[in-house]
Parts: structure tokens; sequence; C-alpha cells
């Protein structure tokens, strides 16, 4: 077995935020292809429009509508586009100050190559086909001939079924490390057996071990096999089934100090009715076939362990 | 009826640096937790401030959860920390040069005589580039997933239309922070390559730091409980840190006002540097900064490297304070300006003056 395990590891969320007054009349309108800005107090137009001036913080909600041309003002050419970008063969990142506005937006240009590219180059929207009110309603910009139009026009950002939140998947990819300490426990558990790690100051078995002593701060140094079996130290009657999880409620999950084990660690009981379960009932592991931990924990029927003994792990 | 003045304040209680870790960087760290990879670090900087684990006033650290993937990670790290009987403890989700700031005003407080603090990042668990892209905003840009490689390339084409700069001279930063890396056994580039191919035109692959993982951590302390634990102590000068707004295209990528204001206020004007220590990730960040900071030519910038040799996120601001620290405690110099930065561009950013006794 490699010395040290991995895993992947995959965080989704869908990053969901309601929208201010601004934010909202901003993204609705590029769901009707319309571009608009806010005008600060002294007269700037910035694109894409903020609820408060960055630099005053005045509250801003004088809307107007700019072009949907523009100027490139800084540009990157992106050889190897990633997951999630606006675009899936190589394009520029451009910030394009759009006709009208004071200020750049952030987006994608479609473009042969960096040769095409140069900053102050005029560029156009390409809007996406399905538009649901979001910054990728713009497809991305596309290089276009035409003159500068500074005009803009008031707008009252209303539209007929305004955009009030949007969601924004996220993923992420991630390998997991549990470190040395905790790959050494999994090792054992592969074997069904619990192994924890004694700390060389406090004399405590920390189990499972994460490599430090937690009270001392220090290394834990000697492996020390505990269990199998325990004590319940305490638990609770769980009554909400979780999504995804095939055991039926009302169930128990206690803390459990196993033997020689100076922290206690979680797991189920079962094979007792929910009210006897108590502290201090002594329990013993039960695996199924390819578990990689116990799948639960049942009473041993010795007599409850006196509560002097795990006091201190409470 | 006049109003009433304020009784002076006291005079504020001086704080130094006192002692800096640091761990080899390095690519991945598959074998070791986040306790695991701090312990080492934490042991290193206590025995050298002579204070055992648990034995510090207070506790500050920085980390953020996104690199690893991992909630609340940052309280893994206290595993590492000796936290019980319980400690005064807090922590920042940014990096450790910010909790670094906020161990400062706890002793200027005059709660605490003495102060760890410590960071890390284990970067090498997901894509870097990506996961930095969940920090933006996310109704205008995080959606377009705009990778820091992407940004940072945008303010490098910004400072070559504005003739700050060229490639020669992007790959001529890259080359020397990787070369002078060489007296820096904790860096992970320790050589200058070949610039290398464009990874976002203008930036090539030297232009762009590795990625690290890897911790570092300081202790302060107030006064005398200072002068006890060094016979140099680092002392902080000034230290501020200021914000730009979020939105990449109100700003002008080629300055960087916020370094200023906060150099200002942390007195980095006042006197001539021997040395700085910049957090600039990409070359053509430290562009900026030179210009922003106006360092003479005989500052000695970044001896350590900087974040080209070594970037472990979170911890590499913090590392910038305490190279510059280091350097004191060594006699190297006398008075040094250490620079940390958060957030898309140097967008964010935090300025300190560390100066020794005068001889």
């Amino acid at each position: 077995m490699p010395d040290h395990l991995t895993a992947p590891l995959v965080v989704e969320f869908p990053f969901t935020r309601s929208l201010g007054p601004v934010q909202s009349a901003f993204l609705t309108g590029l769901r009707e292809r319309t571009v608009l800005g806010v005008r600060t107090h002294d007269g700037r137009v910035l694109v894409p429009p903020v609820e408060y001036d960055p630099d005053t913080a005045d509250e801003l909600r004088g809307l107007v509508e700019v072009g949907t041309t523009g100027t490139v003002t800084t540009w990157a050419w992106n050889p190897a586009p990633r997951r999630g970008q606006p675009l899936g063969t190589p394009f520029a990142w451009v910030l394009v100050r759009l006709d009208g506005a004071d200020t750049a937006l952030l987006h994608a240009l479609d473009a042969p190559g960096p040769e095409a590219v140069h900053t102050g180059l005029r560029v156009r929207v390409r809007w996406a086909e399905r538009r649901t009110g979001a910054i990728t309603d713009i497809a991305c910009f596309e290089p276009h001939d035409s003159t500068t139009r500074t005009q803009t026009r008031p707008h009252d950002g209303a539209f007929v079924d305004p955009v009030t939140g949007i969601t924004t998947p996220a993923r992420l990819d991630y390998t997991y490390t549990p470190g040395r300490a905790q790959t050494r426990h999994l090792h054992a558990l592969a074997r069904r057996r619990t192994v924890g790690e004694r700390c060389p100051a406090c004399h405590k078995v920390c189990v499972p071990p994460r490599g430090a002593c937690p009270t001392c701060g220090v290394a834990t140094t000697d492996r020390v096999e505990v269990g199998p079996r325990g004590t319940v130290t305490t638990f609770c009657v769980v009554n909400i089934k979780a999504r995804g999880l095939p055991i039926d409620v009302p169930y128990v999950y206690a803390h459990i100090a196993l033997d020689g084990a100076d922290l206690a660690l979680h797991g189920r009981i079962a094979g007792i009715p929910c009210n006897e379960v108590r502290m201090g009932l002594r329990v013993e592991p039960v695996w199924t076939d390819d578990g990689p931990y116990p799948d639960h924990y049942r009473p041993t029927g010795e007599p409850d362990a006196p509560y002097d003994t795990y006091k201190g792990m409470l | 009826m006049a109003a009433l003045s304020p009784a002076p304040a006291p005079a504020p209680v001086p704080v130094a640096v006192v002692a800096f870790a640091q761990s080899d960087h390095r690519r991945a760290t598959p074998g070791t937790s986040e306790a695991e990879l701090l312990l080492p670090v934490l042991r290193d900087v206590l025995d050298q401030a002579g204070l055992a684990p648990g034995e510090a006033d207070f506790t500050c650290s920085g980390s953020s959860d996104y690199l690893a993937g991992r909630p609340f990670s940052f309280t893994l790290t206290l595993d590492a920390v000796g936290a019980w009987p319980p400690v005064a403890e807090s922590h920042v989700e940014m990096d450790g040069a910010w909790a670094l700031y906020e161990a400062w005003v706890k002793l200027l407080t005059g709660e605490a005589d003495t102060a760890l603090v410590y960071a890390h990042g284990t970067s090498s668990a997901g894509s870097l580039r990506d996961v930095l892209s969940r920090q933006l905003d996310p109704y205008y840009a995080a959606p377009l997933w705009p990778d820091s490689v992407a940004l940072a390339a945008l303010q490098a084409q910004a400072l070559i239309d504005a003739g700050d700069t060229d490639e020669d001279d992007l790959a001529r930063i890259a080359a020397r922070n990787r070369t002078v890396a060489r007296a820096n056994p904790h860096a992970q580039l320790r050589a200058a390559g070949p610039h290398g191919d464009y990874v976002v035109r203008p930036l090539r692959t030297a232009d762009c730091p590795p990625v690290s993982d890897g911790a570092a951590a300081v202790v302060l302390a107030a006064g005398d409980t200072a002068r006890r634990m060094h016979e140099r102590p680092a002392w902080i000068r000034g230290i501020d840190h200021r914000v730009e707004p979020h939105a990449l295209g109100v700003r002008d990528l080629t300055d960087s006002p916020s370094t200023r204001r906060a150099a200002e206020r942390a007195g980095a004007y006042d006197a001539p540097l021997d040395l700085a220590e910049l957090h600039a990730p990409f070359t053509s960040q430290e562009v900026v900064l030179r210009k922003a900071l106006r360092l003479a030519d005989d500052v000695r910038v970044n001896p350590s490297g900087g974040a080209l040799a070594a970037n472990p996120v979170m911890a590499t601001g913090l590392i910038r304070l305490g190279e510059a620290a280091a350097r004191i405690h060594r006699g190297e110099a006398r008075r040094a300006l250490a620079h940390a930065t958060s957030g898309p561009c140097l967008q964010h950013n935090l300025v300190a003056v560390l100066e020794g006794d005068s001889a």
C-alpha cells in the first residue's frame, strides 16, 4: 500500500445571489440585448454598473444605456481555454470600454489569433442565443469596425419579468490527502484494527490520530492499538433522515471511547432500542463485508462502565 | 460649554518580529496534513522565541479553505498549536500577513505581550488558477472563470502598452528572482530557467509563480519582552493596508494607489530603505510595485527570491514580512520594507516598515 493515501475530492456549489436594483437591471438588460451603466454624481458612467460609487460610496441609481460597441483597453491571449471560460477555442481576454462608458468590462474576444488583437481594437458584443439574465448573455466580443459613439440614453431600468437573482454553479476538483498519521490509521482500519497515536507529553492516545496532540501541540509518536470494544460516553437520537443515507430513523449516534483511547470517536449504535442506549453502555464494532470502517457498534452485554472511567472524555 | 479634550493616549509600546520560520516550499506535499505541515515550523519559531506550545498570549493564523477544498481547515491547524487550556486565538481567511496585522493591533492594545502568527497553503490540492477565480465578484466576473494568470496578463499588457515594461524586462525580473533564490534553502525554484512559452500572453512560464505548498510563522513581542527574546528585534515602525475596488475595469492596472497609500501611512517614504521584500507573484507586478513604492536603485529587492521562487498561497505575504525581519535579525539590514498582496492584480496591499535598533 502507498505510504500516503490520496483520494479525489469534488466540491460543487451553486453560488446563489440575489440582485439589487442596479445589478438586476443590468443583467435583465443583457437578456434584452441592452447594456446599462450607472452614472456617478460626478458624471462618469460605470459599466458594468455598481450600486455604490467605488470612490465616494455614494448610492448610485441613475441608469443609462450605453453602446454595444466599444474599445479594447487591455488584452491577453489565452491559448488554452479552461473549463467554464466563455469560449472553447483560443481567445483573448479583454477589458472593453463600451461606447458611452468610462470604465471597462471584463470578457472574452473571439479573434483568429493574437496578431489580430491590440489595445484600441474596436469590438462589439456578440449576444448568446439563449439569454437568461447573466454576464454570459454576452457570448463574447468580436472585432468590429465602427466609429466611437459616446452618447448615452437615460434608462429607467424597468423590464418585464426582471431577473432578481443568479445562480452560478461552481465546481472545483481537488486531491484529498489525509496526511501521514491518518494514512497509518486508515491502513490499520483496512485490517479491521483501530490504531491511535500517543502524545509524548500528556501520554494520551489520540484516535483517530492527526499527527499532533490537539492538547499539547506536539507530534504524536508511539502507535497504540485500541479497542475493539469501547464505552458510549454520550449520544443523541437522530430523527431526521439525511438525504442519500440508507439508514432508517430514529437511530442513535454516539461518542465512543474505545478501550485504551483518550479521545472518543463517532459511531452509530444499533442492535438495541434507541430508548435503551445510555452513557456507559459497552459496545463493539460490527463490520460489513467491504466497509472501510465499522458499519455500527452494538452492545457487548458487559456491565456498564462506571462514570469515572470515561468522564474525562466527555 | 467647552468640549472635553480626551486625555492624551499613552505612547504605544513598540512591537517587533522576534522570530521567523518557514517550511521548505515544494510543488506538492502529498504526505502531510495541515498539522503535520505546520508542526515543524511552529516548533522552530517557538524555540527561537523561547516559548512553549500554547504559551503565546495571542495566536492568529491566515489560510483559505478554498485552496484544499476543506471547510474550516484552519481549525485542524490548531492541533499543532497546543490550544488547551484554551488559548486566545483568531483566524483570517487571508494571507498570514493580515493575521500579523491583527496580532500587531492586539499587542498595541496591551492585552498581549507575545503573539504567534502562522499561515499555510496547500495550493497543490486543487487547480490554483481556477480556485483563485472564485474570489472574484460573483455577478460579473466569476461566471466567466477568468483564472489568475489571465488577470495578471491583462495587467502585464497594460504595463507594456504604457511603456512601463516589455517582455525582455519581465524575463530579467524572473531570472533575477530565481537566481538570488539559490541562497534561500526554503525556495522551490532556485535557478533561472528559460522564459518559456506563453501561458496567457504576454506572460510566459517564467513570469508566473510556482504552485507551492508551504507554511510560515512569526512571533511578535512587545517592548522589553521583545528585547529579551532577541538581541536585534525587528521593530514594526509602521504597518498599514489598503484595498482598491474589486472591479478590474475601474482600476488603473499600471499603478497601485493602495500600495502607495499603505506605504505612506507605514512611513516607508520617511527615510531610506536597505531592502524591500515585495509580494509580487507575477514579474509584471514587481514593475507596478517598484513604481508605486518609488524604490531607490540601491534598495535590495527580494533577496529571498520572492513569490517567484516560492508561492505557498496565504503564506507568501507573511514570508515577505518574515524574510525582511530575518535580515534585520542577522544584522544584514537596518530598515526594511515588507509588502503583501491579496486579490487579483494587486487589489489589496499591506506595507510594513521594519527597523533594527540603531547601532
